[in-house]
């Protein structure tokens, strides 16, 4: 991966709120890359810093291997998909598009091409007449999105790009937000609070709580080896166990987990860090199971209770309470032809694998 | 009682009725006497004339009055809107220090007695900077009651602009000047349309403040003022009063419209506006 984005100990202030604190990250060239954290985390800031609405309090943004604290903002290789799409309302679909053809060199008859290529490639071909104002939110987002690309910048900024629309068309727009960047191959930089929406669209993640990046890691990564419990809890759903871990000789780590009993983990499940003590064992639904009437066991089981039972259709989610946990345990189990659901109140043999455990030290 | 008054609110409604018709009934006057046939302001009504309409065109001080207050109108709204525009800019977008006081300052003559900014102005311009009156030192007194208007309905504009859309032009590649030119001015033009229209309709029929300040050439208020000695022109009064409310009204109508105009471009929902 070629860099083409440097952050390097980016400080924000506003008066005295520290709103970036030290944000240090490479963007690579043609990378589709997520911020994402909770609302109020700094995202929105540190993409505006990019695109050269605010200046950072310290630190360096270089874009191309060219420092970016003397270049104003519309002099930039980067263009912006606003939060509010920012369609100028009083302009038609077609001059909102072109807008930034003005100070270009081309003749009207290529601008016009151009505008119809950005057009078609957002699947708004021939809507060039339309006024902006009477444009519904998907379309509005897709003349935003061709009104960016029409200039072929080096990056392209999203502001939550996907957050005013519907469930529907928000699915839609992700896979084809997907599409298009592979299809351009510019870089790409999302802002979402939406994990799903990362996983799914992403080269790679940053992961921002209160201005600084918790972790960076392609989606996988990020789902199976989260460098610490607030980042394995924001990404996906994961249950956490009281645990007591202690180095073995050799390699191996002892932990006393509440509820599951005795085991040993590797030190490639310890991605924080290991110390001796007291922490937390985490583990996602999907790598637990219930097991039905009859089945056998290939990992350790666990006796509990089913104290709730979600029914999704394809996937069922139980919550087991287990003696000695202190929390219930979500389990995920697909649907299959044959299989029962367990009722509330039934007792549930909890079927886990120690390799699936995540250790995270307190 | 009938059905009617009881559901809507009992007496609120012969109170409205009342209240309405003690506002508006001396301004039917006007038109009423200006059409009458006599020259004694006095029920009951004589027969319809047009000849105090006409009669206005042969008295040449009257032009020149209208003359002037027009050069006076046209001159304050522009001013006013002028500043009225950057104010009302440097109210919404920047934050600078004593911005609160000073956003409050600027309104002050919103509530002002005229008399006092009449008197106040004639003291500095005359006392202490030793100019003559003239139709200057009236646009200058205007200019000074019409900016709060002009802020208070640009800032409503400029409120109801999007931030990101001055952004996103920026972005685009324009420079804040083109940008201001491209972006903001279409999309605040209502509201600057409107500006003009109320400063315009204000400095028009303002009359303490040009009583104080007005040179050689009294604007129309003043002469009309004037003329009230001679009993027999008042009929002619009446009639240039009729012509005056109606241009007002025209005027106040087109703001209103240019105001929810520009909320329906922006595709902002009407929060109220001035009328
Ligand atoms: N112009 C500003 N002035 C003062 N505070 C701001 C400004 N912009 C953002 N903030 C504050 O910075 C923090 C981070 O904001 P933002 O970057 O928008 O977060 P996010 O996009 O992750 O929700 C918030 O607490 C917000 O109130
Ligand atoms: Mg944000």
């Amino acid at each position: 991966m070629k860099p083409l984005i440097t952050l390097s100990g980016l400080h924000k202030s506003f008066g005295d709120v520290e709103v970036l604190k030290g944000i240090e990250a490479e963007i690579g060239e043609g990378e589709f890359f997520s911020l994402l954290g909770p609302s109020g985390c700094g995202k929105t800031t540190l993409l505006r810093i990019i695109a050269g609405f605010e200046t950072p309090t310290s630190g360096v943004l270089s874009i191309d291997g060219r420092d970016m604290s003397t270049v104003p903002a519309n002099k930039r290789p980067t263009n912006m998909v606003f939060q509010s799409y920012a369609v100028f309302p009083h302009l038609s679909v077609a001059q909102n598009v072109g807008f930034g053809l003005r100070r270009s060199e081309l003749s009207k008859v290529e601008k016009a091409k151009k505008i119809e290529e950005a057009l078609g490639m957002v699947g708004l071909a021939g809507l060039g007449g339309r006024a902006a104002h009477a444009l519904s939110g998907g379309q509005r987002q897709r003349v935003a999105l061709a009104r960016a690309l029409i200039l072929e910048p080096k990056v392209l900024l999203l502001d939550e790009p996907l957050s005013a629309l519907d469930k529907k068309l928000r699915e839609q727009m992700q896979s084809e937000l997907r599409r298009l960047q592979r299809q351009v191959g510019i870089t790409f930089i999302l802002v979402t609070h939406d994990q799903e929406e990362a996983l799914i669209m992403s080269d790679r993640i940053a992961v921002m709580f209160d201005g600084q990046i918790a972790q960076l890691a392609p989606p996988q990564e990020l789902y199976r080896r989260p460098v610490s419990r607030r980042v394995g809890d924001f990404i996906g759903v994961m249950n956490f166990l009281p645990a007591e871990a202690r180095l073995e000789e050799g390699r191996d780590i002892a932990v006393e987990i509440a509820g599951l009993g005795r085991t040993v983990l590797e030190q490639e499940q310890c991605p924080a860090g290991f110390v001796n003590g007291r922490g937390a064992v985490g583990v996602r639904p999907e790598s637990l199971s219930v097991l039905f009437d009859g089945e056998q066991a290939r990992g350790e089981v666990a006796e509990g209770e089913v104290a709730e039972v979600i029914y999704y259709g394809d996937m069922t989610y139980y919550e087991i309470a287990l003696p000695g946990a202190p929390e219930r345990l979500t389990v995920s189990m697909k649907n299959r032809a044959g299989r029962p659901v367990l009722e509330r109140g039934a007792a549930a043999r909890l079927e886990w694998d120690a390799s699936s455990l995540i250790y995270f030290p307190s | 009682m009938s059905g009617w008054l009881s559901k809507r609110g009992g007496w609120l409604g012969v109170y409205a009725v009342v209240y309405l018709v003690f506002l508006y009934a001396p301004i039917f006057l006007l038109p009423t006497f200006a059409f009458n046939d006599s020259t004694v302001i006095a029920f009951p009504l004589q027969g319809f004339t047009t000849e105090w309409f006409s009669g206005l065109s042969g008295v040449p001080a009257l032009t020149g009055a209208v003359k002037t207050s027009l050069l006076i109108a046209v001159t304050s709204a522009l001013l006013a809107t002028t500043l009225g525009l950057c104010a009302a800019r440097a109210g919404v977008r920047y934050r600078f220090p004593g911005k609160g006081p000073i956003m409050g300052l600027i309104m002050v003559p919103l509530v002002l007695p005229e008399i006092i900014v009449g008197v106040s102005l004639l003291v500095v311009i005359v006392s202490i900077l030793g100019l003559p009156l003239s139709s200057w030192t009236v646009i200058l007194g205007h200019t000074l009651i019409c900016t709060p208007f002009a802020v208070a309905i640009l800032n409503a504009s400029y409120q109801s602009l999007d931030t990101s859309l001055e952004e996103a032009a920026i972005d685009l590649g324009e420079t804040p000047v083109s940008t201001f030119r491209l972006i903001t001015l279409p999309l605040i033009m209502p509201g600057i349309i409107a500006s003009l229209l109320i400063s315009f309709t204000i400095s028009l029929d303002e009359f303490i403040i040009a009583f104080f300040l007005t040179g050689a050439e009294p604007t129309l208020p003043v002469y009309i003022w004037s003329q009230l000695r001679f009993p027999q022109k008042l009929p002619i009064v009446m009639a240039l009063g009729t012509i005056l409310v109606a241009a007002s009204i025209v005027m106040l109508t087109l703001a209103e419209i240019m105001r929810r105009r520009g909320l329906k471009k922006a595709g902002k929902k009407d929060t109220g506006g001035f009328l």
